[in-house]
């Protein structure tokens, strides 16, 4: 593997890094008048950076051919399809960030920036093939996301959201580097290919015990049960783009992770991290449903509803089959189009003065006074919900699919179960709208923008996407099949 | 003769540390900030042991990149720190309650 084609193979993040250098350059010169003009140059570099990406899922590329570095990177498959869902996250956060920041006259030329660099470490973490590159990814990640949290400088909530993130993931991330001392001690080397042949036989509880670490640090990242206690305030203090951000990228890139480190690197040793998956799993499945009964911001809501669909795709995780990364893959395609359908309309409910409403008691009556912007919300309730003529229910529908096609007839049957007691929180949104006296709260205008993207995550939710479940599952099987390669 | 494990015992006895550091401490968000350096230094001990001991320099280059992250985490938790001081007055872990439920 020589050195040119290792940097081809890197092009999407040398793009996304050096145009994040110069446009960081021109908000030093230009300050923060330029910030929308900043803006637009990264979401057009995330796409020129999508379409790099998009070779590899549609070909499938897995092996040799794609490993940089002596192994360190990996652009196959896999990180494509991590890496567009990635890209289409930040994208939609830029595109809906300058009209939230301008009410506050906060829109300052870092934030895009931020969002380019967190994308390059989400990036480097779906495509990890080393330790290192592990770490490197999530902190770059981490640390752009603890600024983005505190950004809205002068909002008390905005300031303690960042500084409980920044406490608690660094904390994660601590937990996780103990993980990886303890597996380069007991394996003797840090790439997941020679950890993975390291750990074939009986393991050494050194080793174990740094499997469990790492393990424990990733499920703060995706926030999963007993590890989801930040997820609530930081998403109701952060500003609610940064929020919509939080929801789908890192998400995304998380999950890339503990796939490809669960899977490649400990895929000799499943036994051992099975039940705690199955663990977590279901303890999100139940805090999510349970915790999110008595809230009344819809933002908490969503932290709520996040927690409770990451128990959902970690079902996929535990029964450890290709065909379970397969549907897990689909289940966070489908669950990015949902969080960002519910947060751009969380977006556009605004009181005449143009202040965000988050109360979900202020939304009583809003059938009456805003009747296509309940329809949206609840369309995506449902849809988070799992019933089924809305897309949502297909994503539950393959990873329950895939437990049972693996003999996980109880995981499966434990997680339907719970998914009932899920609904009752969402079918009371709906409620709120639909069956109660209009208080008529709600009277802000929208953006152009929001409205498309409304629109375009309304469809990608409505019964019409399964037009494209063949093609999304197509995609989802290629990038699973590289995960699996050659293990 | 001191050997691989002692290193072990000590490197885990300063990450608990710095865990119950996180967890007990109900006074003041900078000893937060120093717990966290020291889980980083515990990993950072456990590197460098496992590194000698296996005649292999990837821990040690480990441990470089995690002194460089641990000095960029520090800069941003404290400029986070700075804001919410402006905002609130008091840096005291239990004033940090704005959001409940």
């Amino acid at each position: 593997m020589d050195f040119a084609r290792s940097l081809w193979l890197v092009a999407p993040e040398t793009l996304l890094s050096v145009a994040g250098l110069i446009l960081l350059l021109v908000a030093a010169w230009a300050g923060d008048k330029a910030s929308r003009a900043i803006s637009i140059a990264a979401v057009a570099v995330l796409t020129a950076c999508a379409f790099l990406v998009a070779p590899a899922l549609w070909a499938g590329a897995m092996g040799p051919d794609t490993e940089a570095f002596g192994g360190q990177y990996r652009a196959d498959a896999f990180a494509a399809f991590g890496k567009l869902l990635i890209y289409a996250g930040a994208g939609v956060t830029l595109i809906v960030a300058p009209a939230f920041f301008d009410r506050f006259k906060a829109m300052r030329a870092e934030l895009p920036l931020l969002v380019m660099f967190a994308s390059l470490g989400m990036g480097m973490m779906v495509s990890a093939g080393d330790l290192l590159t592990l770490y490197i990814g999530l902190e770059l990640n981490s640390l752009s996301a603890y600024v983005m949290a505190s950004f809205l400088r002068t909002d008390e909530r905005s300031a303690e959201a960042g500084l409980k993130y920044f406490v608690l993931g660094s904390l994660a991330s601590g937990i996780l580097l103990f993980g990886v001392s303890l597996i380069y001690g007991f394996t003797g080397g840090t790439s997941f290919a020679g950890i993975h042949d390291a750990l074939s036989g009986q393991m050494a509880t050194g080793a174990l015990f740094g499997v469990i670490f790492v393990l424990a640090g990733l499920a703060f990242k995706i926030s999963a049960a007993p590890f989801h206690m930040w997820t609530p305030d930081v998403y109701e203090g952060a500003p609610t783009p940064v929020t919509t951000f939080f929801a789908t990228a890192p998400k995304v890139a998380a999950l890339g992770l503990l796939m490809r480190v669960s899977l490649e690197a400990f895929g000799q040793q499943t036994f051992a991290w099975q039940q705690v998956v199955i663990f977590a799993s279901l303890l999100s499945i139940v805090i999510g449903a349970l915790g999110a009964i008595g809230q009344n911001n819809i933002k908490r809501l969503m932290a709520y509803s996040s927690i409770n669909n990451v128990g959902f795709i970690l079902i996929g995780l535990a029964v450890a089959t290709q065909q379970g990364a397969s549907a897990m893959l689909v289940y966070l395609a489908i669950y990015v189009a949902m969080s960002v359908a519910g947060f751009v309309v969380i977006l556009l409910l605004r009181d005449e003065n143009g202040d965000q409403v988050e109360a979900i008691s202020d939304l009583a009556g809003l059938s009456k006074t805003r009747p296509w912007l309940a329809l949206s919300l609840a369309s995506v309730m449902f849809s988070l919900a799992g019933i089924p003529p809305l897309f949502g229910f297909w994503g539950k529908f393959v990873v329950f699919k895939a437990a049972v096609q693996a003999d996980f007839i109880a995981l499966a049957a434990i997680g339907i179960a719970a998914s009932v007691i899920g609904a009752f929180y969402y079918l009371k949104v709906v409620k709120v709208m639909y069956f109660d006296e209009a208080i008529d709260k709600v009277r802000g205008k929208g953006e152009l923008s929001h409205t498309m993207l409304l629109v375009l995550a309304v469809l990608a939710n409505s019964p019409l996407a399964y037009l494209g479940t063949k093609c999304l599952g197509a995609l989802a099987d290629n990038a699973a099949a590289a995960l699996f390669y050659a293990y | 003769m001191i050997g691989i494990e002692h290193y072990l015992v000590v490197s885990s006895i300063l990450f608990v540390l710095g865990v119950l550091g996180i967890f007990l401490n109900r006074k003041n968000v900078i000893i937060i900030l120093m717990a966290i350096e020291l889980i980083l230094l515990s990993v950072n001990l456990n590197l460098v042991a496992f590194s000698a001991f296996l005649h292999d320099l990837v821990g040690q280059v480990f441990a470089m990149f995690v002194l460089t992250v641990a000095a960029g985490e520090a800069a941003i938790g404290l400029a986070i720190l700075v804001i919410y001081f402006r905002g609130r007055g008091t840096i005291a872990v239990d004033d940090v309650n704005r959001m409940k439920g």
